[in-house]
């Protein structure tokens, strides 16, 4: 039996084939807006302003276009996708059209009778972020007082109504050492999966590497933690975890492969290979309120450009494995490169990556600097008279 | 509503009672023309075997029951089924796709 993660962390791309054609998973971000300021957001560094939000409608058209499309997962984000207060309404069409959904909230601005509404609405699953499990420290890194306990008071309701959990604990040197306490916590609240996800370097994370990025003797150590914990909790905890690629030998599939099984919308409608493509020059991003999902996907610029294995250079184009990673992550490679077809240099084939290895070496080991937290841009939004 | 139970390991015997959790969502997906396992943040690819076994988990039939029910329809011995089928369910137990 394969297994396809229908969410973009450690998709493996090479068991995804009888799926070539339509992807598995669709990431919507409902909104930018967040109540939490965590330093190391995937969303852009240039935020979308919730005047640029699509309406209810236009959300449940995309829920019946993704179902129509193929798409087997939603996954339910944002920023943070309870701000939005038409959540119930989006929930409920993408149930109807037969779409697993998943909510991927920090909890904050949750209730127990909204939770309770969504599950009666078809809401499958709920992934909680937690930033550590010690509470002054999580509310440090997430800049909200009181977070952490509102969080463990969610999970408690997610498991008190019987539904699934999964506990996503961000990994960084500001809570490493807290990992088997974070394993001890997912155990303890009911979750049947935890997501060890070491940061990855983008957006706001990229802003604020040298206060997040561990030392490579602290990664290995939640190497060992993990497959320790793997073994003790086998039937009990799930794990996934996502190694920082600063510390790889190879680079990881990016989205399991660029437009092949995984689809992306914006809260405005931008239709993108990946939440972070919007960095990349010379990408024609569609919108979902000009043209069909199924066409975007199918013959939109931005999915052809990368698509496959044709656009590679070398040392990728000769590389037996080429399908299994694809050269790596095109942002990285062109933020680090100048050409997004360069091979990664998370790859230990790129020229540049002993040099990048050791910025990540050198940074982990001086003091950290203050976070840049996650805001809003000064810039006021246009008005009108 | 049920307080949460202090979780453990599901270890598959011929006695056990498998079902899928609510969750999980075992479907025929008409555009691939394959069964899918739909998981949180994960779709599984059973084999065909795999989808006959998932449909006789009822929470009602035992795993040994469901050997035999398999032993007549593809005419093979029944302890040899059971012991696979063990194996199989064992493993999406720990993958959280069937539970007692």
């Amino acid at each position: 039996m394969t297994d396809v993660p229908t969410l973009p962390l450690e998709a493996d791309a090479s068991s995804s084939e009888s799926c070539a054609r339509a992807p598995v998973g669709l990431l919507a971000e409902l909104t930018h807006r967040c109540p939490l300021q965590c330093p190391y957001c995937s969303n852009p560094v240039e935020l979308e302003r919730s005047n640029t939000e699509l309406s209810t409608a236009d959300w449940q058209s995309v829920m019946r276009q993704a179902a129509e499309l193929g798409v087997l997962q939603i996954h339910l984000s944002g920023g943070e996708p309870t701000a939005r207060r038409d959540l119930e309404d989006i929930v409920k069409t993408a149930a109807e059209v037969g779409l697993y959904t998943n909510l991927i909230t920090a909890g904050v601005l949750l209730t127990k009778e909204r939770l309770a509404k969504l599950q009666e609405l078809g809401l499958d699953h709920v992934q909680l972020s937690i930033q550590d499990v010690d509470p002054a420290n999580a509310d440090r890194i997430a800049a909200y007082k009181g977070g952490s306990d509102k969080k463990r008071e969610v999970a408690r309701w997610v498991r008190e109504l019987d539904m699934p959990l999964t506990i996503n604990a961000p990994l960084h040197r500001q809570n490493i050492d807290n990992l088997p306490a974070i394993i001890d916590y997912s155990v303890e609240v009911g979750a049947g999966r935890l997501e060890v996800a070491h940061i990855q370097y983008y957006a706001w994370a990229l802003k604020n590497r040298a206060a997040l990025m561990p030392t490579r003797e602290a990664f290995m150590k939640t190497v060992e933690i993990v497959n320790e914990a793997k073994e003790r909790l086998k039937g009990i905890l799930v794990f996934d975890f996502v190694v920082p690629d600063y510390y790889a030998k190879y680079p990881k599939p990016c989205m399991g492969g660029w437009g092949k099984g995984l689809i992306n919308v914006t809260p405005s409608g931008r239709v993108l290979p990946c939440h972070a493509s919007e960095s990349l020059p010379g990408l024609e991003f569609d919108n979902v309120r000009d043209r069909p999902l199924a066409d975007i996907w199918l013959n939109g610029q931005a999915f052809e450009k990368f698509r496959g294995t044709d656009w590679m250079k070398e040392p990728c184009r000769s590389c037996p494995r080429k399908e299994i990673d694809f050269g790596g992550c095109r942002c990285q490679a062109y933020a680090l490169t100048g050409d997004a077809a360069n091979t990664d240099p998370a790859c230990s084939l790129s020229p540049l990556h002993k040099d990048w290895a050791k910025v990540a070496e050198e940074e982990s080991h001086k003091p950290a600097p203050e976070f840049t937290y996650r805001r809003m841009g000064k810039k006021e939004p246009a008005t009108t008279g | 509503m049920a307080e949460p139970k202090t979780p453990s390991r599901l270890i598959v015997q011929a006695d056990s009672v498998i079902k899928l959790p609510r969750h999980i969502k075992l479907r025929h997906d008409a555009g691939r023309g394959i069964y899918l396992i739909l998981a949180p943040e994960r779709v599984f690819e059973p084999d065909d075997v795999s989808v006959e076994v998932l449909k006789l988990c009822d929470g009602e039939r035992s795993v040994a029951a469901i050997a035999q029910v398999l032993s007549e329809q593809f005419q093979a011995p029944a302890d040899v089924i059971l012991a696979d089928i063990i194996e199989m369910l064992q493993d999406l137990a720990d993958k959280g796709v069937v539970k007692s």
